[in-house]
């Protein structure tokens, strides 16, 4: 026996004349827990399809077992014990929880019929070795992303996987839901299944990884025992510099009293109970809580798309009660959603059509749409927001996440909005385009005098960029960690408070 | 699964309202002689409809079965009366190998060219028909051409009984064929791999491969069976009406979906079930029989078919947006 489980030797692997990946090793040894660590594009999700005999690597060797395997296919990886668990989770959610779980073994036995008794038991008996319960007969679809999860771990233990490969595993999760899922994967850890978590959120590598193999631009650019590392040693060597990790705080300027957004006593029958909020120009104020809180329903009443609230809205000392998206729009606000892939954006149009999509009433001659000025307003944008494209026509699904995100920045910025609400800004974002983002936002509050709520739960993000974290919980405001004690620690202790 | 069984009953519930409503109106509908005469009316649309379930679970649809169901009637009546057969059994078989066959062509091109069902089955469709009336014939077989067999068979009651006026009436046995069949698909769809698997690619196609389900397959079995559930069911209509008109079924597709999405199945895939789709077929069936007792003109009805479509996809549309909340 081998002392490692898997180990890819000097791995190459090219697309026609593009090299994904350039003589990666990579050793994942039985029960450990292994982060891979990358930006997008570094040749994460092309090793991640190598190992699960997605794709055959150009060069280099796979072992299992100390055993050189070649010409591995999908079928053949999932027998040596590899499991991927990819981003969307690959689950049905027509289906109920105990199909779910019961399904690859009913197929991997190659059996013809359905014994809805045994299905319950296989369910069960996957479910019991996680040690979480769960309703079995709830559709899939009724989950939430944390329970979908949980699922899908627990499927890929069912599979007889002595190494489950996890994609992003906490990109949806809150807080509690990431330490729920970090105790069950250090229980599958100790009946002996190695993880291998593919993620660029370093802290929360940090927290759980043993080792950590490190990639940027498809070669290998660090490896060793994680404490080895350190937040910045990770990003620095995912991005081949240093980034600033300035915080930014707003000073208050003198005499200029008169706030950018001005909420009181605003209130949905169940949902949102007496909220009362004030933004200055050039303030960042975090919004934080678990899901459901109301957080995000604030912003869609702000937003004009739960007309029925109650309470008093001001933008710069104007009153202002959004019935409509055109409405709130008109008033000066604007809201970049949590989804930007299927909320935000028009994926197969261009760049510059994204950028216009709000404001292009803005840019109208009598019927027709004046070209001259849309090109020049898109052209000076695009190069502002350095969106990394050959140019305004690209389609926008050819951008990675972080430049998607900025081509929704952007657009706001063309309908000359005053407040800026933003939910989850970098949810899915790699470390190099998060910064910039960071930097994009304080630059809209500095020098655009924008007044911006960042809903967030990214802890490090709000600490760095906000001034201020007002807590929600069960749609009240019930904690507000002002600037003087705005850190790391304290936000995590209130944020792990709430039950 | 409670969900589900949830929207059945409410399937049930209204279906019954329905019934007493149209009671009220009309008491005649509670007359056995009415009621045979709706089961009667439920077996060819209820055949295809099973069809069409199994498309739309598996996330499809299929708009070309009634001219399948069209061609494998008067192909095989045509060729029967050609050699003189005599026969039953081989008669249904070649229906039903006929719908298959060209249910088979909506899957090569669905697969093949990863094309919208909606346009193939819509080509396929107008294809079948156009060859049908272009190369085979055009004229109607009336009775006296018919093979009698069929006529005989198709004839066969299990119940007789003679009304107070004297007429006789009957309720055909033909529904027992109808439930024969609704009962297989659901043993099928419910405890067979290969039907869960229909569910899966309609729930997540994508996972579905990954998984390890043959989606080629389950593509062809769908399109294939809806094909030929609606050969079989074509020949049957024929017998039972004592003719075959090549012209048959026109604009009877919208009336099988509306029946199947009455019936609780999801336009979007993934969810449907037999039992829903049973009652969603005597829904439709008995408010178009309403109708015509009522004496509504036949172009009003197709108003209330479409009606019935948009209502049943809203509220399934609706029910399923409430489950993700």
């Amino acid at each position: 026996m081998s002392e490692h489980l898997l180990e890819l030797k000097n791995i190459g692997k090219r697309f026609g004349g593009l090299v994904a990946l350039d003589a990666v090793s990579l050793a994942i040894k039985p029960g450990e827990i292994h982060c891979l660590a990358g930006e997008n594009g570094s040749g994460k999700s092309t090793i991640i399809k190598i190992m699960a005999g997605v794709y055959q690597p150009s060069d280099g060797e796979i072992l299992i077992d100390g055993k050189p395997v070649s010409g591995m296919t999908p079928a053949q990886s999932v027998q040596h014990g590899i499991q991927v668990i990819y981003q969307d989770f690959s689950l049905f959610g027509n289906l109920t929880v105990a199909e779910n779980l019961a399904l690859n073994t009913l197929l991997l036995e190659g059996k013809r019929t359905v014994n809805w008794r045994r299905v319950r038991e296989l369910a069960e008996k996957a479910l019991a070795r996680l040690g979480v319960t769960m309703d079995l007969d709830a559709d899939v679809e009724t989950l939430p992303t944390s329970g979908k999860q949980i699922v899908a771990i627990a499927r890929a233990v069912m599979a007889d996987a002595r190494l489950i490969i996890m994609d992003e595993p906490t990109t949806a999760l809150t807080r509690h839901e990431v330490d729920a899922l970090f105790r069950i994967v250090r229980d599958i850890q100790a009946q002996g299944i190695a993880v291998l978590f593919v993620s660029h959120k370093m802290r929360e590598m940090l927290e759980i990884s043993e080792r950590l193999t490190v990639l940027r631009n498809g070669k290998k650019v660090a490896e060793g025992p994680i404490g080895d590392f350190d937040e910045p040693a990770i990003t620095r060597a995912m991005t081949g510099h240093d980034l600033t990790d300035q915080v930014y705080r707003w000073q208050p300027t003198k005499g200029d009293t008169l706030p950018r957004l001005d909420v009181r006593n605003l209130s949905i029958a169940g949902s949102l109970d007496d909220i009362n909020l004030t933004l200055h120009a050039g303030e960042i104020v975090g919004l934080s809580g678990l899901i459901g809180s109301g957080r995000t329903e604030l912003a869609l009443a702000l937003f004009g798309m739960h007309p029925k609230f109650t309470g008093t809205v001001k933008v710069d000392g104007t009153g202002v009660h959004p019935r409509t998206v055109q409405e709130a729009i008109a008033s000066g606000l604007a809201y970049v959603p949590e989804d930007r892939l299927t909320e935000g954006l028009f994926l197969t149009q261009s760049i510059e059509r994204n950028m216009l999509a709000t404001s292009i009433d803005n840019f109208v001659r009598g019927l027709f749409i004046d070209r001259s000025k849309t090109a020049k307003a898109t052209t000076s944008m695009f190069g502002a927001m350095q969106i990394a494209a050959p140019g305004p026509y690209t389609p926008v699904n050819h951008l990675s996440g972080g430049n998607q995100q900025r081509v929704v920045l952007a657009r706001w910025l063309l309908t000359g909005a005053r407040v800026l609400i933003l939910n989850g800004p970098t949810v899915g974002v790699d470390v190099g385009s998060k910064a910039q983002i960071h930097r994009k936002i304080r630059e809209l509050a500095t020098q655009d005098g924008l007044a911006v709520l960042m809903i967030s739960d990214d802890v490090p993000e709000l600490v760095q960029n906000c001034n201020r974290v007002i807590i929600m919980h069960r749609g009240r405001f019930v904690d507000e960690i002002g600037p003087d004690v705005l850190d790391e620690d304290t936000l995590n202790d209130r944020l792990k408070a709430l039950k | 699964m409670t969900l589900f069984r949830r929207s059945e009953f409410i399937i049930a519930c209204i279906l019954f309202a329905a019934m007493i409503i149209i009671g009220l109106i009309n008491p005649a509908f509670w007359s056995l002689d009415n009621l045979f005469g709706l089961l009667r009316s439920n077996v060819i649309i209820g055949i295809m409809a099973l069809g069409v379930l199994v498309v739309m679970i598996s996330g499809g649809i299929d708009v070309s079965f009634t001219a399948f169901a069209a061609a494998a009637m008067y192909l095989t009546i045509k060729l029967m009366i050609y050699i003189g057969y005599e026969g039953v059994f081989l008669p249904f078989v070649a229906a039903t190998l006929i719908g298959l066959f060209l249910g088979a062509f909506n899957a090569f091109f669905i697969h093949t060219f990863r094309m919208i069902p909606l346009i193939v089955t819509l080509g396929t469709g107008s294809v079948v028909r156009g060859l049908l009336l272009g190369l085979v014939g055009t004229s109607v077989i009336n009775i006296d051409k018919m093979p009698q067999q069929l006529i005989a068979f198709a004839k066969t009651d299990l119940v007789s009984l003679t009304s107070a006026t004297g007429t006789n009436f009957g309720l055909t046995a033909m529904i027992l064929i109808y439930l024969g069949l609704a009962l297989a698909t659901h043993l099928f769809l419910r405890h067979t791999m290969a039907g869960r698997s229909i569910f899966a690619l309609g729930g997540a196609p994508e996972a579905a491969s990954r998984v390890g389900f043959n989606t080629r397959r389950t593509l062809f079995f769908v399109y294939c069976f809806a094909g030929a559930l609606a050969g079989f069911a074509g020949l049957l209509h024929g017998s039972m009406i004592w003719l075959a008109n090549p012209r048959d079924f026109a604009g009877l597709e919208l009336d099988v979906i509306a029946a199947v999405v009455l019936g609780g199945a999801s336009i979007f895939g993934g969810r449907g079930s037999v039992i829903g789709t049973l009652l969603g077929v005597f829904m439709l069936v008995m408010v178009k029989n309403s109708l015509i007792i009522m004496k509504v003109d036949t172009t009003w009805q197709r108003v209330v078919v479409g009606l019935i479509i948009i209502v049943a996809t809203a509220l399934t549309a609706w029910r399923d947006r409430k489950k993700l909340v």
